[in-house]
């Protein structure tokens, strides 16, 4: 029943990403409306298989990296869903649904070996921490794809040379104070996710750090969106500088996510037998 | 015989501090066309002065002599120093040069930017102002008139006026593309030109919050800042606006660029680097190209703008030279009205007009009367043909009278209207066109009569 459900998420996601493409080249709101409502969709039955899941194993869907990425990719297409409702930026869904689309398929291409002891899984604390994770990390997949929209419009008028999606993008300051905005919400959630995987780690293994390599990495990726951020409310960075490092941010974020449960060993690997 | 002179300068024969000198002094004391009755070859005249243009037009029985007058007149009147050597930078039209000139200044062929429609307006205040004066009459009257309505011809029948037109509206656009909503913008204006009034028009119905405006004389800044609710700004200080403002709008005269690297550079971080547009269109430009460099700053030229607009540069000078044939056409079929004005086609065509309705009239009463023989037919001929020239008589004698006068122009349009004589290139068309404007008077000379 939960795969069932995911293969309609997946297929939902797929086709509001084939709506909002449409929606890309065609200016329609009837086309961003159905496109949302089957976004929507996907993310109810996609909401309910996590519930299922979470309900018969008694913890979150994250012994593997497979169940994770699903579980962000869930985050993900809410925190559009719930944005895009206050911001009315419809063209950013365009860029936003296909990232939906591949998590969910790339989770479904990852291993699904359950590794992690699951009764570390089960405390408030790690809800708490990956929640804020990855509500932030979402956030920054926003202020990733706003950073593509935004070098794409900036491109073509500093160029003088309008390609077709001149017409269909947001105005170059819109773009950036969305993405401030996203950033400036995010920083805060990730930087509390961190600290409280920190305290965690220091209560289960008596020890706050321990060189694991996701840790490492997430922390490379907080010292990216630190300076990010201090730039921007410091010194007034913004524009292509801030777009180019809020994609540099984001990539930096998917290697930590990904590349360092997947090749690396430490707390948060799920590759079978290391642990 | 009377001809028509026009002489000026413009943005391509003076440089723009002469030019202003010129129109600020024009403006500041009397009207030059105060001076009128005490020029004596000078007959009619109006005076047109713009930012980018300054002219003359007048018309004289002797060239020499009216060109002697209005050269002295802006020497002594104007009080331009005696060390500025004005004629390198004038322009000398007679005759039919004349006359097309006005007509492309009329159509904004020989505008800075091609196709504004400013110069419209600004050439009917012109008239406006000769008219209060009395110093038009039936020469001028009739080609003022005969402009506006070539401006007209020339706006609906090609697109040169949506060209500028849409230019400023594309600055707009992009502005909007960088900004979103303006109505928290500032907009600089440096330089005052007819391009820039149009952009801050353009602007100011966006609802941006705050204008300035910088010039080299503070006059001409005044009066736009009424215009616009705008603030002036000394024109050696509006570099340190570049901190404050959001857009810019450049039309100086200015040879180098008023605006270099550095100059916007070294205040970009004071902005906090919010973005920066600048609408440069003037020519030669006024901000140096590689300020579109630095981050969050944005150039465009008069050249990127009509880009912008897919009119490419071939359908504008197709555009342009479509222009010039309807003022070519104009241009004759006023050549043919300025000819009338001599006294032997008038008679000619006064005679024609009276055979004309003579035989028509002669030929409704035969028709009436079919049992008529031939010799009482001949009687009722030699009867209408008599009172016709009796009838005629002396008015023919009276033109041939006034055509040796320098005022004879005046009585030949008189007579013409009088008998409705030009019913295709008739005065009355051009009237009706322009309701706002006072209707040329027959303005028969009383005090002026030069004879």
């Amino acid at each position: 029943m939960e795969s069932f459900f995911l293969v309609i998420a997946t297929l939902c996601y797929l086709s509001g990403t084939v709506g909002y493409l449409v929606y890309l080249f065609r200016d329609r709101a009837q086309l961003h409306r159905i496109s949302w409502t089957i976004l929507l969709a996907g993310a109810l039955f996609h909401g309910a298989a996590l519930a299922m899941y979470t309900a018969e194993s008694g913890h979150l869907p994250l012994t593997t990296i497979h169940e994770a990425l699903c579980l962000f990719a869930w985050v993900f297409v809410v925190t559009y869903l719930v944005l895009q409702i206050r911001l009315q930026l419809r063209i950013l869904g365009s860029f936003v649904s296909p990232l939906a689309v591949v998590f969910m398929v790339s989770s479904s291409l990852l291993p699904s070996h359950i590794v992690l002891r699951n009764e570390f899984f089960k405390s408030g604390w790690v809800i708490v921490h990956v929640a804020s994770l990855f509500l932030a990390i979402a956030l920054f997949g926003l202020a990733f794809s706003l950073g593509i929209m935004y070098l794409l419009q900036e491109s073509y008028i500093k160029k003088k040379n309008f390609g077709f999606l001149y017409g269909r993008l947001p105005p170059l300051e819109r773009l950036d104070s969305i993405a401030h905005y996203c950033l400036m919400l995010g920083f805060p959630l990730m930087t509390a996710g961190l600290l409280i995987g920190f305290a965690y780690a220091a209560v289960v293994w008596h020890s706050p750090w321990s060189w694991d390599p996701k840790e490492i990495l997430s922390v490379v990726t907080w010292i990216i969106y630190a300076v990010l951020v201090h730039e921007r409310l410091a010194v007034g960075w913004r524009g292509r500088r801030a777009a180019w490092l809020s994609i540099l941010g984001f990539s930096a974020t998917l290697v930590t996510f990904i590349v360092a449960s997947l090749l690396l060993s430490g707390h948060h690997s799920v590759v079978p037998g290391k642990m | 015989m009377s001809h028509i002179v026009l002489l000026g300068m413009n943005h391509k024969t003076a440089p723009v501090d002469i030019r202003e000198q010129l129109a600020a002094a024009c403006l500041k004391d009397i009207n030059p066309l105060h001076m009128i009755p005490h020029l004596e070859h000078v007959e009619e005249m109006v005076f047109l002065s713009t930012c980018n243009r300054v002219e003359f037009l007048f018309t004289c029985n002797s060239v020499a002599e009216g060109m002697r007058e209005i050269k002295a007149l802006l020497k002594t009147h104007v009080g331009l120093p005696a060390s500025v050597a004005l004629d390198s930078y004038l322009y000398l039209h007679k005759d039919l040069d004349a006359v097309k000139h006005l007509f492309m200044v009329a159509s904004s062929l020989d505008s800075m930017i091609v196709g504004e429609p400013q110069i419209l307006g600004q050439l009917k205040d012109a008239y406006r102002c000769a008219v209060e004066y009395r110093t038009v009459r039936v020469i001028l009257n009739r080609l003022l008139h005969k402009s506006f309505s070539v401006a007209k011809r020339v706006r609906t029948e090609t697109c040169i006026g949506s060209c500028a037109v849409s230019v400023s509206y594309a600055a707009v656009a992009l502005a909007r593309k960088i900004f979103g909503d303006l109505w928290d913008k500032s907009v600089l204006l440096i330089g005052a030109g007819e391009m820039a009034e149009l952009a801050a028009e353009n602007f100011l119905a966006q609802g941006v919050k705050r204008m300035m405006v910088a010039n080299r004389t503070l006059e001409r800044a005044m009066e736009l800042a009424a215009r616009f609710r705008a603030e002036t700004v000394p024109f050696d200080r509006f570099l340190e606006e570049l901190k404050t403002t959001d857009i810019v709008v450049c039309s100086t005269g200015a040879l180098e660029p008023v605006i270099v690297y550095q100059d916007v550079r070294s205040r970009m971080r004071e902005r906090r680097n919010r973005p920066l547009f600048f609408i440069d269109i003037a020519v030669p430009r006024d901000v140096d190209p590689k300020v579109n460099k630095i981050d969050n700053v944005y150039v465009y030229d008069i050249d990127d703008l009509q880009g912008v607009i897919d009119l490419n540069r071939e359908e504008r000078l197709n555009q342009a030279q479509i222009a010039e044939h309807i003022i070519d056409e104009e241009t004759i079929k006023f050549r043919d009205w300025m000819n009338s004005l001599s006294a032997v086609p008038t008679i000619v065509s006064v005679r024609q007009k009276a055979e004309r309705i003579r035989r028509n009239e002669v030929r409704k009463t035969f028709s009436q009367l079919p049992d008529l023989s031939d010799r009482q037919k001949e009687a009722i001929e030699i009867l209408t043909e008599s009172i016709i020239k009796k009838l005629l008589h002396d008015p023919i004698v009276f033109l041939k009278k006034r055509a040796q006068r320098d005022t004879q122009a005046v009585y030949m349009d008189f007579t013409q209207q009088l008998f409705n004589l030009a019913e295709s290139g008739g005065g009355s068309e051009s009237r009706d066109t322009q309701p706002d404007l006072p209707a040329p008077q027959p303005v028969l000379p009383t005090d002026r009569g030069a004879g």
